[in-house]
């Protein structure tokens, strides 16, 4: 064993230990291992001596296993005296003398089962918590609005615009492509469906219906929570954790007002006319596909769409669109504003963020379908 | 490697030229560190201190010239020889740079576990000889990097970065924002740690105080060039214009009154 660490050699009740070569971080889990079994032997020993000249390299690992050595020993009763240390390590070796024992941590598991059930508790509770947060948004929203009323030219009006640009107007390329495709789907599987009835011409009917009333809105929001509403949430969040929102509010100005009022108000007029401009999108692609792989002639499609759809058809989708709006936005910037110091809660956050917006959005959908329907709309 | 004064060089920069753009920040830059000593590098806000530090350490390209840490040219290095080489600095940044998602502990233990298989039970010892070592407890172990003050995400940062034992530890404005007494604190640590580990120091800073009382040697960086180096007493005893108006400021006549009112 030429390249032991740590010579060994009991002479009655003293123990000789012999250090030699590199006491350093490679060496440190053979070491250790060395050690343990030293301090773990059982023989009765009085005195141990350590002689430490034969060690060529020691750094903090080396030191703090010497250190542990000579305290396993003492703890023992055993009378311990590290001899020939070298000068430049002698430093060293008295700073982490006074290393306090690390207090043992434990990793005690939770019961599995238990845990299951506390992580459904905290998520019911916080479900309760977020709609608070939420109400307590829209409170701000109103107070901030009925102040920038009262103080017309306090509104931020650069800001909004600003991101009037970012949300509604970066925004029309891939809303008009998706939707557009969106409305080219339907389209071919009505005809495909339909064509075994016989019932062709019904599929505007369908088109018209479904992308005016339910889908151009739904698709639309749901492309803005997850294209708009995560960036309003990364982009507080991260001012959150910067201090910028504190800096703000030491300035005297209030962060709903300043932030978060331009970014919803923003959102409430591009989210209808992104809704416009999609299910036009719609009505266009499933035009297309009637034409090319339906037969339908360009004419008689808009004919059908004349008597298929009302007023009341359109108005129930573009009434939809700025609640839907609202949500999006008040569920991003209470998300944003919840981001703690860590990078790690803002990824959580924007998360949640998409996630309650979209389900929200959806829920409020079923909600309107109730509602029209009761008034016959 | 041997300068002819003895002293092992083990940070050699060769004629090194570092720009974005159109804009050069460092021109054709010489500058050797020796084993052991604490070097201060001073400049304007702005002169690419920095820079200089961070194209040491290998995170912003240079155009120019030659870069050898420890006998390396890191340019011409492997993979293996780099990781080898990077294993053997510590950086401590201007922020911190705690891991914000990491406790202490886990900060602590990041780069140990990367690169030695240690027990638990080693890994909890360690973190806590080197949050000693800087002058704090095992209190903070638990805690995360935003409940910590200023002068402890310092400190911690400085047990992050001597975590594996470096020869090399750079410094990017170790005392800045903090107190007087925190900042004089910090001097005297890492003069304690300089001694005891032996380490190579590469300090980039604007404390007059920390240039006197730690630095060994003084690197100044002007119009793009490092314009001098030397002791404290050779900083003094210089006529350049900059390095009058640096060492022989307003600021500095607490330090050196005898030379201020000569």
């Amino acid at each position: 064993m030429g390249n032991q660490l740590l010579e060994t050699t009991a002479d009655g009740e003293v123990l000789r230990l012999a250090g030699n070569g590199s006491w350093v971080a490679e060496n440190a889990p053979a070491l250790e291992a060395e050690i343990l079994a030293i301090t773990d032997r059982t023989d009765d020993i009085k005195r141990a001596d350590i002689e430490m000249a034969q060690v060529r390299q020691l750094d903090t690992f080396g030191a703090w296993l010497l250190e542990r050595l000579t305290r396993g020993l003492s703890a023992r009763g055993c009378e311990t005296k590290v001899t020939g240390l070298k000068d430049d390590y002698r430093a060293l070796v008295d700073e982490v003398h006074g290393v306090k024992p690390v207090p043992s941590v434990s990793y005690r598991g939770v019961h599995p089962v238990a845990e299951s059930l506390a992580s459904v508790g905290k998520g019911v509770a916080s479900v309760g918590e977020t709609l608070v947060a939420i109400l307590n948004m829209l409170g701000a929203l109103s107070v901030a609005l009925l102040r920038v009323i009262a103080r017309p030219r306090s509104f931020r009006f650069a800001s909004m615009v600003h991101q009037l640009d970012k949300v509604g107007w970066r925004a029309v390329p891939i809303i008009v492509l998706i939707t557009f495709l969106i409305g080219c789907i339907i389209a071919q599987q009505g005809i495909f469906h339909f064509r075994k009835f016989g019932a062709d011409t019904y599929v505007v009917d369908m088109v018209g219906i479904l992308v005016l009333r339910e889908l151009g809105v739904l698709i639309v929001t749901i492309m803005v929570a997850g294209r708009s509403g995560s960036a309003y949430t990364a982009e507080l969040g991260s001012m959150k954790m910067r201090e910028e929102i504190d800096a703000l509010r030491t300035m005297g100005f209030d962060p709903v007002e300043v932030l978060i009022l331009p970014r919803i108000v923003a959102l409430l007029i591009a989210v209808p006319i992104l809704t416009f401009l999609g299910s036009m999108a719609a009505l266009y692609g499933g035009a297309l596909v009637c034409w090319l792989y339906g037969g339908i002639d360009p004419d008689i499609y808009v004919q059908r769409l004349k008597e298929a759809i009302s007023l009341d058809t359109f108005k129930v989708g573009m009434i939809k669109a700025p609640f839907m709006a609202l949500v999006i936005g008040v569920v991003a910037c209470v998300e944003g504003l919840a981001v703690k110091g860590s990078s790690e809660s803002l990824g959580l956050q924007t998360t949640a963020s998409v996630v309650e917006s979209i389900f929200l959005v959806i829920v409020l959908d079923g909600c309107f379908a109730i509602f029209f329907a009761s008034i016959g709309m | 490697m041997v300068q002819g004064n003895g002293k092992e060089t083990v940070i050699e920069v060769r004629n090194l030229v570092v720009g974005f753009g159109d804009h050069v920040v460092l021109d054709h830059v010489d500058l050797d560190v020796y084993r052991g000593e604490i070097l201060g590098f001073v400049g304007g806000s702005g002169a690419g201190k920095s820079v200089l530090m961070r194209t040491i350490i290998g995170l912003l390209p240079k155009r120019e010239g030659s870069i050898k840490v420890l006998g390396v040219d890191l340019a011409q290095a492997s993979d293996a020889e780099r990781q080898a080489i990077e294993r053997r600095w510590g950086v401590l940044f201007q922020q911190g740079a705690l891991f914000s998602s990491l406790t202490v502990r886990e900060n602590l233990q990041f780069p140990i576990r990367e690169y030695l298989d240690l027990s638990p039970q080693l890994l909890d010892e360690m973190a806590t000889a080197k949050l000693e070592m800087v002058g704090l407890d095992a209190s903070v172990l638990g805690k995360v990097p935003s409940e910590l003050s200023g002068g402890m995400t310092k400190r911690v940062a400085l047990a992050r970065a001597l975590a594996l034992d470096p020869e090399i530890v750079f410094l990017d404005e170790p005392t800045s924002g903090l107190d007087p007494i925190g900042a004089g604190d910090f001097d005297s640590l890492i003069a304690t740690l300089q001694r005891t580990l032996g380490l190579t120091v590469f300090m980039v800073t604007h404390d007059l105080d920390s240039l006197h009382t730690v630095c060994d040697r003084i690197a100044v960086l002007a119009d793009h060039k490092v314009i001098a180096t030397g002791t404290m007493d050779a900083m003094l005893a210089s006529t350049h214009s900059w390095l009058r108006s640096y060492f022989h400021g307003k600021r500095s006549r607490a330090i050196q009154p005898q030379v201020a009112n000569p």
